[in-house]
């Protein structure tokens, strides 16, 4: 038997791919804005994976450290690590900002990570090229996406550092690349001024009377030395022992060192609920318009290369071939198309994703479902056509 | 109506369907979550190692000067200025001398009346004892009444006893009169030693405390480094031990240097051991006291054994190990490790044996079922 299809699909070759091949740049389109919104999400779980903590700690009634400035005295550590279930502590800042190598700057989230060994809390997991920090001072890790190189010399606020290794994935919630840098330096970065605003706060209390008070020599020079020390950091990294659960070990701290703990659930409430909750439905509103549109012109092409046809299929009743026969070929024509259509719109949107500023994350589990949506689209819109076609006056092919 | 050839059709249909499925199948399987893991492998390696600590630390003076007045004053003359090289006991200033010379002038006046008041003494004294010996006599020829004689020798040991007093007096003065010259020669701010003006506290005409300073000298020929080291990094710290040192306004040059000390106390809040480095040869030009050097102090190299590279320790659940290769899988093994190095080699004590194959570099966390794919380099990673 031959395939009515297949001989109409080979009368017009050409046409039909090209018409795939369009219809699978839009298809691809679709699954790139879906490979978005994913890749927002992982950005924000990589960056709890990444931190390598089961407890976040932070100051007391704040979302902090990733969604809301948070700071906690840099000692805090010492007491939770001392408490029951607490495998290791880190203390740990992040501070999203300008990073300079020579003339050109790149926004980076530095991340100050303390003293110890790799595997550390706070320390980079994994790297692809370089090593691990191991001097106290002016070393740093970068992500690679930064575009930094081994041996580069980066400059953040008055220190130079040394890249000395460099990994990849490691973002902020808002697809900022890190670089990691031994915690001393990072809360100096952080919290020491920049040297005019030194100068200046020096000048202001060397004016007010209360401190410098000629009875009392050194008083002076007392509160500007205090002026200058920063002992915070914004968050302490919990690791839990074994056989402890992280609200066994969270209770405690939030009941006796009065200070707000999260877990890993609640921290990925707090970063996907709340901190990219509006340009998540920003782009998910934006999916959503972009299948529908994909959906209506698949619908229309389907429809109008039925319609195309209206005459061949007015002969084809004329000579008396069957409903059936006249409705499969339709239908497998929508499916062909529909399929060369993902195929093309997969492959767009594999080689696109890397090109994109932000991560995408193409799902195979999105792509198999856009697959079933983009066949239904195919048969919903094939049985409008199918039911135009069956309803053609077979003397029209003679008409006209 | 010309017919086309199906075959050729057929063909040209088959020759755009093909690559797309075969670059379909390519993109599904070697893209994705599912795509295997780029890493690089490297042998284990029984290498020596030389470990070093760093650190950061000022330059200061090992001997500083802090010259001030004794007492509350003010500031008559300075005659050196920061940068000014001094020599031993050269006076640098002088200390309002105020009302001293007055009060010097009033003591010796006040030891004039006083050396007279001995004299009066002496003279009453003298008559008091010719007196006492004159009724002595009269009294053994029965002359005068006991009591009479009695008097004059209550009055012989009254007037000595004034004399006492007076002579007395006359050394209190006189030691008053020392003190105040005294005092009047530590109002001069005498270098104790061959040394560099680092600082003029005040200037003439400001008061200031008892033992407030008013020049700081140091001695130039002895700086050190006051270094703080990281105590989570600081084993094997010790007296002696060789360093190199590089200053934040010279960052090209390195000088040499030695730890000339470990201090006993550590710093408590900044988590830090602090110790004290020496300069092999005094760097020329000086370096300002106070400026930032980065310390590098190599320890004694350790013998033989198996090294890995930092980049490849990981922590799976709580353990800290390394991705193991065996057979084209991967397997975790937790290992024990020692010393490092400062180019990030660390010994490995217990786990690993020389000649196996772990993971270095991977593209993303590993996991035992991670399908891996040994590279040279990571993609994306410039050379």
């Amino acid at each position: 038997m031959i395939s009515l299809a297949g001989r109409d699909i080979l009368h017009a070759w050409g046409k039909f791919i090209f018409t795939g091949i369009g219809l699978g740049l839009l298809i691809g389109v679709t699954l790139t804005m879906a490979g978005v919104y994913r890749g927002m999400v992982a950005d924000g779980k990589a960056l709890l994976d990444n931190s390598g903590a089961d407890l976040w700690i932070v100051q007391r009634d704040t979302l902090g450290p990733y969604a809301e400035s948070s700071s906690v005295y840099d000692d805090l550590w010492r007491g939770v690590r001392a408490m029951p279930g607490v495998a290791a502590a880190a203390n740990v800042t992040y501070l999203t900002m300008q990073v300079r190598h020579g003339q050109r700057d790149v926004r980076a989230m530095v991340v100050g990570i303390m003293a110890g060994n790799a595997g550390d809390p706070g320390w980079p997991p994994y790297l692809v090229a370089g090593r691990q920090i191991t001097r106290g001072h002016y070393e740093a890790v970068a992500d690679i996406a930064t575009g930094f190189k081994l041996g580069d010399e980066l400059k953040i606020r008055r220190n130079r550092y040394n890249v000395v290794g460099l990994t990849r994935r490691m973002v902020s919630s808002s697809g900022d690349p890190m670089v990691f840098i031994p915690l001393k330096d990072a809360q100096e970065a952080q919290f020491l001024k920049d040297n005019d605003a030194i100068w200046m706060q020096r000048r202001r209390t060397a004016a007010n009377p209360a401190f410098n008070r000629p009875i009392v020599p050194g008083l002076l020079e007392a509160i500007l030395d205090s002026q200058t020390t920063n002992n915070y950091v914004n968050a302490v990294l919990v690791r839990l022992a074994r056989g402890y659960t992280s609200e066994e070990v969270a209770e405690p701290i939030r009941r006796w060192k009065r200070l707000t703990v999260y877990d890993r659930s609640q921290m990925e409430e707090i970063l996907i609920g709340k901190l990219i909750a509006t340009s998540a439905k920003q782009i998910g509103m934006f999916l959503a318009i972009l299948a529908v549109v994909s959906a209506a012109i698949v619908a229309f092409i389907i429809y109008t290369l039925t319609m195309d046809k209206i005459r061949e299929i007015a002969v084809l009743k004329l000579i008396g071939t069957r409903n059936r026969t006249i409705a499969k070929m339709i239908m497998q024509q929508a499916l062909a198309l529909g399929s060369i259509g993902f195929v093309v719109g997969k492959i767009a949107a594999t080689f696109a994703a890397p090109h994109f500023p932000k991560y995408v994350l193409l799902m195979p589990a999105d792509s198999i479902a856009g697959f079933f949506a983009v066949m239904l689209i195919c048969v919903l819109a094939s049985l409008v056509a199918i039911r135009l076609a069956l309803k053609v006056d077979p003397a029209e092919a003679i008409g006209g | 109506m010309k017919v086309p050839s199906q075959q050729r059709q057929i063909l040209a249909l088959v020759a755009v369907i093909l690559p797309l499925l075969l670059l379909f199948a390519y993109v599904a399987i070697r893209s994705g979550p599912l795509a295997p893991v780029a890493v690089t492998v490297m042998q284990v390696e029984s290498q020596p190692i030389s470990p070093a600590l760093f650190g950061i630390g000022t330059v200061g003076a090992r001997y500083n000067y802090k010259i001030g007045p004794t007492t509350a004053g003010r500031v008559k003359q300075l005659y050196v200025d920061v940068g000014d090289r001094v020599e031993v006991g050269q006076v640098l200033g002088e200390m309002d001398p105020v009302d001293s010379d007055a009060r010097i002038r009033a003591l010796q006046a006040a030891l004039k009346a006083t050396r007279a008041a001995v004299r009066q003494a002496e003279a009453k004294a003298v008559y008091a004892r010719s007196q006492a010996r004159r009724y002595e006599k009269l009294l053994g020829a029965d002359s005068v009444s006991e009591e009479q004689v009695a008097t004059k020798r209550q009055e012989l040991a009254v007037a000595e006893a004034a004399l006492a007093a007076a002579r007395d007096e006359v050394n209190r003065i006189q030691a008053d009169i020392e003190a105040l010259h005294a005092q009047r020669g530590h109002l001069k701010l005498i270098s104790p030693v061959v040394g560099l003006v680092v600082a003029r506290e005040a200037n003439p005409g400001s008061s200031v405390m008892a033992g407030q300073a008013v020049v700081e000298v140091i001695d130039p020929t002895i700086l050190w480094i006051d270094t703080r080291f990281d105590q989570i990094s600081a084993a094997g710290l010790a007296t002696g031990l060789p360093a190199m040192v590089r200053l934040r306004s010279r960052h090209e040059q390195r000088f040499k240097g030695r730890v000339l000390r470990l201090e006993p106390l550590a710093d408590s809040v900044t988590q830090e051991m602090l110790a004290k480095i020496v300069f092999e040869r005094e760097p020329l030009p000086m370096p300002p006291l106070g400026e930032l050097a980065e310390v590098t102090v190599s320890l004694p190299s350790l013998p033989a054994r198996p090294v890995i590279p930092n980049a490849a320790i990981r922590e799976v659940e709580g353990r800290q190990g390394v991705w193991l290769l065996v057979d084209d899988g991967l397997r975790f093994v937790p290992v024990e490790l020692g010393c490092s190095d400062l180019d990030g080699r660390v010994q490995v004590l217990n786990g690993l044996k020389e000649g196996q194959r772990i993971v270095v570099y991977s593209e993303k966390a590993l996991t035992e079922r991670s399908r891996i794919n040994v590279v040279e380099q990571v993609p994306g990673v410039v050379p």
